[in-house]
This record gives C-alpha cells, sequence and structure tokens, in this order.
C-alpha cells in the first residue's frame, strides 16, 4: 500500500478505537437496564432448580451474588472491573466471565467462520453459474434451491442432516465439538474436529449460501453489461479472465458489506444451532445467561459481540479498499 | 457397461449375502443380560440435562447436580426399594428409643480423594453446614441441636423433638458429607470445591469442560474394593431433546435419567433392541403433578367452583394422552408408594353435569358467549409437560364455562409472579414428595409456609387450623401407626378443601443402553454412587 493509504488507515484504525468506549459504555448500560425489566434474578432461578429453598438461603445467594446492593452499586462495580479489563465474576458459574467466555470464543469462531467462508465460496459459485445461463433451466433451477435453501428453518435442516448422515449412515457424529474420552494427536485430532464441525457449518451455511448466490448473480448481470467489459472482451480476452478478473472483483463488492454485517451479527452467536449440536459456542451462554439471570455473564457476551462487530466493519472497510481502489478510505 | 452376470444369478448372490450378513450380526449367543459377573473397565457415557449449575449438591439440589455429586461426594447410608437404610459412610447405626439420639459408627479406613482421612469431625461439620446451606437443611436438621464426636469414628446427633423421617434424610443425595478441612473458614456458595470437587467416592473429578461434559475418573484407594468397575465416566451435556434421542440411537450416550428424551419417542426408543427403559429409581423424587389455585382470586375462593373444575377434569387423559402413560391417576398429595398413603377416592370424581350444575347454583351465570369468567394457567415452565397440561385445563374448563389464558414465561419470571408477587390465578406444577411427607408435602399446605419469595413453598394462601396441627403432629410422632392416621386425617381434609387438585404422579423413565448393568438398585436410580455399575464388552 502506498504511504498515504497507510495513512488513513492508521487515521481510520483510531478513530475506530475512539468510538469504541462511548460504544461500550452505551452497550453496558442498556442491556443493564434492559436486564433489571425482568423479573426474577439469579437466587430464584437457583432456588427454583433446587426445588426448595429457605428464606435464609436466599438471602445467602442474594448476598453472594451481590444482588443486595442497590441497582447504581451494582452498575458502578461493573463498570469498575471492565476499567480494569475484567469482566467480573460470575455467581451462578463460580468461575471469571473472561475463562468462560474464552472457553467458548473459538468454537464460535471455527463455526462462524467456517460458515461464512463455505457461504460465500458456494453462494459465488452458484451465483456464478447463475449468471452465466442467465434465464436458462440452469439458472431456474438453482433459483429454486436458493429459494428453498433461504426459506428452510436452519434447525429443521439441522435435524435432518443429523438424522441421515449420523443415524441413518453413521457417517458424521450427531453432535459435541469433539469425541470425548479418547486423547487424540496430529491428523487424527484434526480429522475429529472437522468431522464434529461440518453439519454444524453446514445447516449454519444454508441460509447464507442463498443470499449469497443471489446477491453474484445480480451483481454480475449488472456489471456484465458495463462498458469496461465490453472494451475487454474486444480486446479479446479469454472469456474465464474476464469473468473472474473484471466482473467478479467487482461484483464482490456487495457481497463482502452484505459478508460484513452477517459476521458481525454472527458472532453474537447461533443459538439455535448450538442447541440442536450441543455445540458449546457463546449463543448458548448468552442464552443460558439469560435464562440464569445471570448478569455479569450476558454482559460479557453482549459486550464481546459490539466489539467484534465494530472490527468486523473496519476489516470490510479495509478489504473494500484493497478490492477497488477507487473506494478511498475516510 | 454391461453387467456380466445374468440378472437372476445376481438377486439369488444377493439374497444369500445379505442372509449371511443377517445371521452373522445376529445376537446368537450370550446376550448381555446373561453376563453376571461385573467386568472390570470401559467408558460410560452418561447424558444429564441441564448442565448442573455446581458439582456438590451442597447448596443446590437440582435434578442435574444430584446425578454428579454422588459420583464422587457419599453419604452415611443408602437405602433399599422399601426404603430401609444400609451401610455407606456409616457401617451401623441406632437410634435411642426417645428418637432424641441418633448414633452413627463410621467406616474406618476412607480416605477423602486428596490422601486426608476421613474422620467424625467431617460428619459433624458437613451436617452444621447444611443445616445452614443446604436448601432443604434448616427443616430436615430443624431438631437437631448438637453433634457430638466423642471419637474418631462416632457421631452423635442430639435431637431436642422426635424427627421420625430424620433416618430416611442421610442419602449422598439428600445429605453429602463433605471435607471439613476444605469447607471449613471459606464462604460455602463460593469455595471452588463445588466446581472441581473431592470426597470419599468412587469416582474422581478430572475436568469440567463447560457447556460441553465433564469427566470422572475411577477411584483406585475406594473403600469398597474391587467397585467401582468402570474406568471412566463421561457426562455428557445436550441440552436438545431430540438430539438425546439421536445420542442414544447412535451409542455416543449410553445411559440417561429423569426422562432424556420426549416422551413421543419412548415407544421407539423401546423397539430398539440396544436399549432399554427402566421405570424404577425414581422413589425419593416422586412428582406429584397438581393444578395450585391462588385463594385469593375472587372466583376460586369460592369452594364450590374449586369443586366444579375438581370435577370437570378427567385425569385419566392426562395419564394417557399428556404423559403417554407414563404417570398413575392420583388425588392424594402424598404418592401411592408412600405407606402414609390414604386410598380414600376423591370426593369430586368427574363429572361435567355436576359441575355445571354447581357452577349455576353458586350464581355464576353463564355471558352471551358461554362464559362464566375467565382465569389465567400459569405452567411451570420446566419441560413442557405442564404446558401440554394447562392446554388440557383450558379444553376441560371451556366445558363448564370457564374461559381460561395460557401464560408462558421462563423459570425466574414464574417464580417470581408466583411465590413472590401472588399474581397469579391457577398454576399448574408438580411437586416432588421426597423422601418423607413432613418434607415434601407439609410444605405446601401449612400455614407457617406461606413465605414471600421462597419458591415451592404455600402458593396458594391456605391455612386451616386442623391441618397446621395434623401436619406438625406428624412431624413429631415416633409411632409409625399413629402417623400414618395423622397423615391420612390430613389427606382427606385438604382433598375436601381443595387448595390445590392433585391430578397424576409422574413416572419418570431412565433410558439406557442394554450394555449398562446396575444402573438402578436403589430409590437414588441414577442419583447413586455408580460402583456397582458395570459395561459388558
Amino acid at each position: 500500500m502506498t504511504s498515504s493509504n497507510l495513512k488513513r488507515v492508521a487515521l481510520r484504525l483510531r478513530r475506530t478505537g475512539a468510538q469504541a468506549i462511548p460504544t461500550v459504555i452505551a452497550v453496558v448500560v442498556l442491556n443493564f437496564a434492559l436486564l433489571q425489566l425482568v423479573p426474577g434474578d439469579a437466587a430464584d432461578v437457583l432456588a427454583g432448580e433446587s426445588g426448595s429453598a429457605t428464606a435464609e438461603t436466599m438471602a445467602m445467594m442474594r448476598h453472594h451474588f451481590g444482588l443486595d446492593l442497590t441497582l447504581w452499586q451494582q452498575l458502578l462495580t461493573y463498570l469498575k472491573h471492565l476499567s480494569h479489563f475484567s469482566l467480573g465474576f460470575s455467581p451462578r458459574f463460580n468461575t471469571p466471565v473472561m475463562t468462560l467466555i474464552m472457553a467458548r470464543l473459538p468454537n464460535t469462531l471455527i463455526l462462524m467462520v467456517s460458515a461464512l467462508v463455505f457461504a460465500i465460496v458456494a453462494g459465488i459459485i452458484i451465483g456464478v453459474a447463475m449468471a452465466t445461463w442467465a434465464g436458462k433451466w440452469p439458472d431456474r433451477v438453482l433459483s429454486f434451491l436458493a429459494l428453498v435453501l433461504y426459506s428452510m428453518p436452519g434447525f429443521w435442516l439441522a435435524l435432518m442432516a443429523i438424522v441421515l448422515f449420523s443415524v441413518k449412515l453413521g457417517w458424521l457424529p450427531s453432535g459435541g465439538d469433539m469425541t470425548l474420552g479418547v486423547n487424540l494427536t496430529g491428523w487424527d485430532w484434526l480429522v475429529d474436529r472437522v468431522s464434529h464441525a461440518v453439519l454444524p457449518a453446514l445447516a449454519l451455511a444454508s441460509f447464507f449460501v442463498a443470499i449469497y448466490a443471489r446477491l453474484t448473480r445480480v451483481a454480475m448481470l449488472e456489471v456484465q453489461r458495463q462498458d469496461y467489459v465490453r472494451t475487454a472482451q474486444a480486446k479479446g480476452l479469454h472469456p474465464l479472465f474476464i469473468t473472474v478478473r473484471h466482473v467478479l472483483r467487482n461484483a464482490l463488492l456487495p457481497i463482502t458489506t452484505v459478508a460484513g454485517m452477517h459476521l458481525g451479527n454472527l458472532l453474537g452467536g447461533a443459538a439455535v444451532i448450538e442447541t440442536v449440536f450441543s455445540w458449546p459456542g457463546l449463543g448458548r451462554l448468552a442464552l443460558e445467561a439469560v435464562q440464569g439471570r445471570d448478569y455479569n455473564v450476558l454482559l460479557g457476551v453482549l459486550l464481546l459481540s459490539s466489539m467484534l462487530v465494530i472490527v468486523a466493519n473496519v476489516l470490510v472497510d479495509l478489504l473494500h479498499a484493497w478490492l477497488d481502489p477507487r473506494i478511498a478510505l475516510h | 457397461m454391461r453387467f456380466a452376470l445374468p440378472p437372476r444369478r445376481f438377486m439369488v448372490a444377493c439374497m444369500a449375502a445379505s442372509t449371511a450378513l443377517l445371521i452373522a450380526g445376529s445376537p446368537i449367543g450370550a446376550s448381555a443380560a446373561d453376563v453376571a459377573q461385573p467386568v472390570h473397565g470401559g467408558t460410560l457415557n452418561f447424558v444429564v440435562d441441564p448442565e448442573p449449575p455446581t458439582l456438590v449438591d451442597l447448596t443446590n439440589t437440582a435434578v442435574p447436580t444430584l446425578k454428579v455429586s454422588t459420583k464422587v461426594t457419599e453419604g452415611l447410608l443408602t437405602y433399599d426399594f422399601a426404603l430401609h437404610p444400609g451401610p455407606q459412610l456409616a457401617t451401623s447405626w441406632s437410634v435411642s428409643p426417645d428418637g432424641l439420639q441418633y448414633t452413627f459408627h463410621l467406616r474406618h479406613g476412607v480416605k477423602w480423594h486428596d490422601g486426608q482421612d476421613f474422620t467424625s469431625a467431617d460428619v459433624a461439620y458437613s451436617i452444621e453446614l447444611l443445616k445452614r446451606v443446604h436448601p432443604r437443611g434448616k427443616s430436615t436438621f430443624a431438631n437437631v441441636t448438637q453433634i457430638k464426636t466423642p471419637d474418631a469414628f462416632t457421631a452423635v446427633l442430639v435431637l431436642l423433638k422426635p424427627s421420625p423421617f430424620l433416618i430416611k434424610a442421610f442419602s449422598a443425595s439428600e445429605s453429602p458429607i463433605v471435607p471439613k478441612h476444605v469447607y471449613e473458614g471459606t464462604d460455602p456458595f463460593s469455595n471452588q470445591n463445588n466446581n472441581a470437587p473431592i470426597g470419599t467416592g468412587p469416582f474422581k473429578f478430572v475436568k469440567w469442560v463447560r457447556g460441553s461434559y465433564i469427566e470422572y475418573d475411577r477411584n483406585p484407594d475406594y473403600w469398597d474394593k474391587p467397585k467401582p468397575y468402570l474406568d471412566k465416566i463421561i457426562v455428557k451435556l445436550i441440552p436438545d431433546a431430540p438430539a438425546r434421542s439421536i445420542a442414544f440411537e447412535t451409542g455416543s450416550v449410553d445411559l440417561g435419567g429423569n426422562t432424556p428424551v420426549p416422551l413421543s419417542d419412548i415407544a421407539r426408543l423401546k423397539q430398539n433392541p440396544k436399549l432399554g427403559i427402566e421405570t424404577r429409581g425414581y422413589e425419593f423424587e416422586a412428582g406429584v403433578v397438581r393444578v395450585e389455585f391462588n385463594l385469593g382470586n375472587q372466583y376460586l375462593k369460592v369452594p364450590a367452583v374449586r369443586q366444579a373444575i375438581a370435577r370437570a377434569i378427567d385425569r385419566n387423559v392426562i395419564q394417557k394422552t399428556i404423559y403417554y402413560g407414563y404417570a398413575s391417576v392420583l388425588n392424594s398429595p402424598i404418592i401411592p408408594e408412600s405407606p402414609y398413603h390414604d386410598t380414600t377416592p376423591t370426593p369430586y370424581p368427574f363429572d361435567v353435569t355436576k359441575a355445571n350444575a354447581l357452577l349455576d347454583a353458586a350464581g355464576l351465570a353463564r355471558n352471551g358467549d358461554g362464559v362464566r369468567f375467565t382465569v389465567i394457567v400459569d405452567p411451570l415452565p420446566i419441560s413442557d409437560i405442564p404446558q401440554r397440561t394447562a392446554a388440557y385445563l383450558r379444553s376441560a374448563l371451556a366445558k363448564i364455562g370457564i374461559a381460561v389464558t395460557i401464560r408462558n414465561q421462563d423459570l425466574p419470571s414464574y417464580l417470581r409472579r408466583v411465590y413472590s408477587d401472588h399474581d397469579f390465578d391457577i398454576a399448574v406444577n408438580g411437586m416432588s414428595n421426597l423422601f418423607d411427607p413432613t418434607v415434601g408435602v407439609q410444605r405446601l399446605y401449612w400455614t407457617q409456609s406461606i413465605r414471600h419469595g421462597v419458591p415451592f413453598t404455600n402458593a396458594s394462601g391456605y391455612s386451616n387450623p386442623e391441618v397446621d396441627r395434623l401436619l406438625e403432629q406428624a412431624a413429631v410422632e415416633p409411632d409409625e401407626a399413629k402417623r400414618k392416621q395423622l397423615f391420612g386425617q390430613f389427606q382427606q381434609i385438604v382433598e375436601r378443601d381443595l387448595p390445590d387438585i392433585n391430578l397424576v404422579e409422574q413416572q419418570q423413565v431412565t433410558v439406557y443402553n442394554k450394555r449398562v448393568h446396575n444402573h438402578t438398585t436403589s430409590p437414588d436410580g441414577l442419583d447413586s454412587n455408580f460402583s456397582d455399575v458395570y459395561l459388558s464388552p
């Protein structure tokens, strides 16, 4: 990159950093307020699960959780922890929140990234095929397929896939992220992890494949009519070269924008797929935190998601600037 | 390319091959049940749902917590299916004739997982701790004033008044014995032993990967040699019910309790030759499904209205349709398996005509839409069965002109609403009898159990001095015959007064792979320490 580009990147990153702090505070305060509106607290949950309680044990639990402090005190305590880069302690899980999140973050990242990568690659290939034979029967068949994938609920697709590949064929495991009770290393470990990640990633990707396929098709059809493409054809360049280097590269712009948005959203976790596959990710953690009224954990997950959304946005901007030199970084 | 073999011969060859495969694959010879001698070795995959919040049942008695805690932490006694006590950490015991002294002689040579010796000091400390922080400890050990330890292997509980049920309270699932040297001087709620426990049990804790699994290894120094037989237990945490069904079918899970699969799947899993269904092992947990009234509601405070509702409910439908037959019809708050159960039939059997007549006589006429009044039903949001019971209630009450709105919420909201705010009309829930009616049933009908903010107490607001007297007397009555009489009278009064309607006793189900043996040898069921469990090869 040229030096002026590098300067622009640095400026962008600094502005992002400056925006992050008010975002963090806003996320914390807003979610804290929202959580207080929901009836019941963590002591209620634990007493409820125990099937019994006494007034004394509930008072002890509330004290242990810090729920007997006023709301302002609780909020300020949390912000104070945050200023020391600590996400606090989860009374329900009895571990630091950071430990809980860091244990699940890699699983979520693996799932999201592999699902998105697969969705983008498959979506682009299908979209290119649809655009190349636009109007003919391959286009119609693929369009129908895209519609079906878009409208089918992800969890139903997931359960059908499990029934087919796990129960009937026995090719892939039905849940979890690794085989337990055995110590695998090297190649065996990789194969094991990949075999566990295949079905969840595919189930998650199904919805997005349809979106990217349609987007690619539209973008490519749009770009194909541009005059520079006609110039390239007149120059006698090979059609495949034109498709990939000129048409696709321009068509990637809307796709990367949308993919960036999806990445940001997905990093909050896909709770449904994670539940169906017992995948230990952040989505399930957030869901369990809400059901268990564990404010610290929930705020930690929400904060992390907002940070990742900001990072994803910056990456997409940088990617755009690289793809299309005409787009200047601000 | 054409296939050279003539079609007919090909078909015959295929059939021969497939028949051969079928014969080779079929279980001719020793089946799992024939292996009489326990076999050492193997890893048990045990599914537990939901994920337990802690691994020791000291401060928390949630169903999943009991499943995992007892593999590491033991109790003084175990019990057989007739609820007679047997030895675990106590080898012999005696109760004084006046019921005020319980003497336990403890086992010698037992060591904690960190190598320290188990002594009576641990027992004394544990019982005092249970009295303080266990959800039921305060009421279970209410009459215990002192625990004397005359020597390292004797513990004596001194009571102020007799507690006839106390001898049944010493299972590991109810009163775990925890290491004094680990808990002394710390806050029992935040002590890290709750997440990484040491105990005297047959299995040692290895690791807990949250959201995924818990791993336990065999304890080679366990006091009851040559047990345990298993090498390892992996507790798998699978939150989705159909996914658990699938895990049983693929063999990824060997054992699961408290109806781990949807009730509708049980018939299909029963057909699977590798799997079995067990209904014993829930005697301590036995739960009664009930409809609880808020006696402050203007309509429900009228006895005739409650009687009419009782007459409008057909318990057989609930048993067959909602519970798929895995329940037994019940009108008493005490389960039929209990020696205190009273067999008097309900004074309000199913009769829709009579129900309508009662409401008409009470002056609650139907309006233009045929509705007399509206109530809101809040089902307990644990599993989806209470919601289906509420749906049945809606259709049953529609026949007598009561319009029902079902309100769904998550667990803490439900608990707040019913037990703190008393902002409900009818609640559908299930209450466990536990190991004795004084511990499990009294809390629902006793005036002193009307506690603001404490779940699973008397939410209806029912207060009857006669019932209070009967319950308080039964709590300290050492004579079994008299106690049965007191409980009998109590049941007849509450079945007549109807602060709630008891519907069915739910039958919980254990699903197991036939390779697993001895998983259910006591009323604790899968809450036992698994020292007898073995896998056939």
